[in-house]
């Protein structure tokens, strides 16, 4: 209910500063001596005209749509049971895009990928053979100069968690690489920095720090030579090694 | 076309037998003038010289300064005619061709080569419009004992201008002789030479090579090639200290990373200076030798410190949540220009020790990167991301804070990288990577630059390694 409150009140916000916009634009063309009528073409004419109408009826439309996520959401924790076992943080489970039917009937839901709908049923064997696939995905990608995760790889990153949690023995050191643009030293920096990334999304799943290690080849370590994007984007990558 | 002409005749030659060097004079073989008037007007000169085994890099100049300015080196006389492992003469002529700023006399067209003063004939070299004459004489004072003498005649005024001696072994026959062109360097341009110093480099094997990482010194004309060491995991940033005695240098890997101190002179292997845990990389020497600043990596961010080399004590100067990388210390000791994203993308900014304020100096491109002083501390040479996504060294001067691009992408050269300045702050060397055809490994090669651009130098490896990461040392006195 606060959240449909605070949604309504940013929308007459917006109204309000629009409308003092084109009150300033009225007076600034007045100011300077341009004609405004003669050099706003008439489609914009109306449009300008009609906005302040657009907003208000636009109002009414977010207020209802508010009202819609907030039912899905809830949908979606239920099917996710697994993966949200510590999940505080809700719009994890709606990016994953499971439910876009919004039915919180799990077992017939049908997605693209089962197995989500398979660890909310709990069958440990399906889990298992799941979970062996999205382990043996050992690397996962970043954008030129960043060390965001991408929502595309939470999954696979949620499942070596899993794995670690479960096996108190186990170690990974998590290597970060660059692609070979810039400068050696900063590609260091900026592959341990992706390490790190990686190693914080893991600490916060619940993994102990003391399971894992980051070490940065900045762009020494290609994975795919070559000296374009279709070479570099496979080299901006972490890589997951289990020490035995 | 002067580069096609060049590539062509190093095909043939190259077939036939393993010359190592390409120097800067062709034998056209033609008529003198004819070829001086080419060369005048072409603005390079070309010469191939059979017997040059021992660089360890083909050495190519490009680009010349439009009025090089002719000169004739005469080969020494060595008493008895014994004949040295080092033709001094020749390397005088190497060296000063390849400061582009020179263009010797083949010794074919000298119409007399003598030895003594008395011996010269003035109305000789002005026939062949040649303004300055050197002429040597090697004594031999004993087995392994030599005394070198050279005088540097002005033709046009028939005056003797300077002229030195000096003793000499075998083992130190190239250095007299690129002392001899530091001298006359200096007395015709008005600048200190850089010809008697080294440089040190890396070399990357390709991977399944046994230890591919090998870190090299050798004269700055690539003669007497050294290995250092070789090694399994990276190893990058090599620096020397002011002194020209230590060198430092980073390594990465889980097992190994940290900074290295290698004593040049007695050849021990490199000792580790900071242990793996801190993961600090980017040495950069404090002008007395006693420190040095670099980057350490730390919970995904990275920070300057500096550490003092005798008691490992640390001090941090950067504490900032963005990546501080590439450290480079100031000659006068009170700044250190730094690579920080800080604003959002990599830029230089300086640390003055004296208030503890940091200052952006870079404002232009997309990224400006990896800073290195010139040795009176004036200027800054550094890698430039220009808004067309290449990779340019360039010049900053920080008085004015003017910045030009020193060397741009010509004849397919690209990605420049580790710039850095030569003793006598008027050359800048570099790597940069070279077109290579499908299927054959990354063409790789080191690069001088003058300054202001007019003057490049490509020395490039026909063997498997790619050479980076080039540093020049101060002068050797």
């Amino acid at each position: 209910m606060y959240k449909k409150q605070r949604d309504i009140l940013s929308e007459w916000y917006l109204a309000i500063r629009l409308t003092l916009m084109l009150k300033v634009h009225d007076i600034l063309c007045k100011s300077l001596h341009i004609d405004k009528e003669r050099y706003m073409k008439p489609v914009t004419k109306l449009v300008v005209a009609l906005l302040p109408l657009l907003l208000i009826v636009g109002c009414g439309d977010k207020a209802t749509k508010v009202d819609d996520t907030s039912t899905s959401g809830e949908n979606v924790v239920v099917d996710g049971g697994a993966s949200t076992a510590n999940g505080t943080d809700g719009t994890l489970l709606a990016d994953e895009g499971q439910n876009t039917t919004g039915g919180s009937d799990a077992a017939t839901a049908e997605t693209s990928d089962t197995s989500n709908i398979q660890d909310a049923t709990d069958s440990s064997a399906a889990d298992s053979s799941i979970d062996q696939d999205l382990l043996a995905e050992r690397k996962i990608y970043f954008e030129f100069d960043r060390s965001q995760i991408s929502d595309d790889y939470k999954e696979i990153l949620n499942a070596h968690a899993n794995f670690l949690m479960s096996n108190a023995g186990s170690s990974i050191v998590i290597e970060g690489h660059c692609d070979e643009r810039g400068t050696r030293e900063y590609n260091m920096a900026l592959g341990e920095r992706r390490a790190f990334s990686v190693l914080q999304y893991l600490a916060l799943q619940g993994v102990s720090k003391s399971q894992m290690d980051t070490v940065s080849f900045g762009e020494e370590r290609s994975d795919v030579e070559g000296h374009d994007e279709s070479a570099w984007k496979y080299n901006r990558r972490a890589v997951f090694v289990y020490s035995e | 076309m002067i580069i096609n002409r060049v590539h062509k005749l190093n095909s043939t030659k190259s077939v036939a037998t393993k010359i190592n060097i390409i120097s800067t004079y062709v034998c056209l073989k033609a008529m003198t003038k004819l070829r001086q008037l080419l060369i005048k007007l072409v603005g390079v000169a070309l010469i191939s010289v059979a017997s040059n085994a021992g660089a360890a890099l083909n050495i190519e100049i490009t680009e010349g300064v439009a009025d090089a300015i002719p000169i004739a080196v005469v080969p020494f006389h060595v008493a008895g005619n014994v004949k040295l492992p080092t033709d001094i003469a020749q390397v005088v002529e190497a060296d000063l061709a390849r400061s582009g700023q020179f263009n010797p006399l083949t010794r074919n067209n000298m119409l007399a080569q003598p030895h003594f003063t008395k011996d010269i004939k003035f109305k000789n070299w002005r026939m062949l419009d040649i303004p300055n004459l050197v002429i040597g004489n090697v004594e031999r004072r004993g087995d392994n004992d030599y005394y070198i003498t050279f005088r540097l005649f002005d033709v046009y005024r028939q005056k003797y201008i300077v002229g030195y001696g000096f003793a000499a072994t075998n083992q130190t026959l190239r250095g007299i002789a690129h002392k001899i062109s530091d001298i006359i360097y200096e007395e015709l341009m008005g600048v200190k030479g850089a010809f008697d110093s080294r440089i040190v480099y890396i070399k990357k094997f390709p991977r399944n090579t046994d230890k591919p990482y090998r870190l090299y010194l050798a004269d700055a004309d690539t003669y007497n090639e050294q290995e250092v060491m070789r090694h399994d995991w990276p190893l990058f940033s090599p620096t020397w200290s002011r002194d020209n005695k230590t060198l430092a240098f980073a390594m990465a890997g889980s097992r190994g990373a940290g900074i290295f101190l290698f004593d040049v002179t007695s050849g021990k292997s490199p000792k580790r200076l900071t242990k793996r845990s801190l993961k600090a990389s980017a040495p950069s020497w404090s002008p007395d030798g006693d420190k040095i600043a670099m980057q350490v990596l730390k919970n995904g961010s990275a920070n300057i410190f500096v550490i003092d080399i005798k008691t490992k004590r640390l001090t941090q100067i950067t504490r900032h949540w963005s990546l501080d990388v590439e450290p480079a210390w100031a000659p006068d000791g009170k700044s250190i220009v730094f690579t920080s994203e800080r604003g959002g993308s990599p830029q230089l900014y300086r640390y003055f020790f004296n208030n503890k304020k940091i200052k952006r100096l870079t404002f232009e491109g997309r990224q400006n990167l990896r800073a290195s002083f010139s040795p009176d501390g004036k200027m800054i040479t550094f890698v430039h991301l220009s808004k067309n996504g290449s990779y340019n060294v360039a010049v900053m001067d920080l008085m004015t804070r003017e910045m030009h691009i020193a060397a741009d992408s010509v004849d397919g050269e690209s990605e420049h990288e580790s710039p850095s300045f030569a003793p006598n702050g008027s050359m800048i060397i570099y790597a940069a990577n070279y077109p290579q055809k499908p299927g054959e490994s990354k063409k790789t090669g080191l690069v001088a630059v003058s300054v202001d651009g007019n003057v490049r130098q490509h020395f490039t490896d026909d063997g498997e390694g790619e050479v980076r990461e080039p540093a020049w040392s101060s002068f050797l006195n």
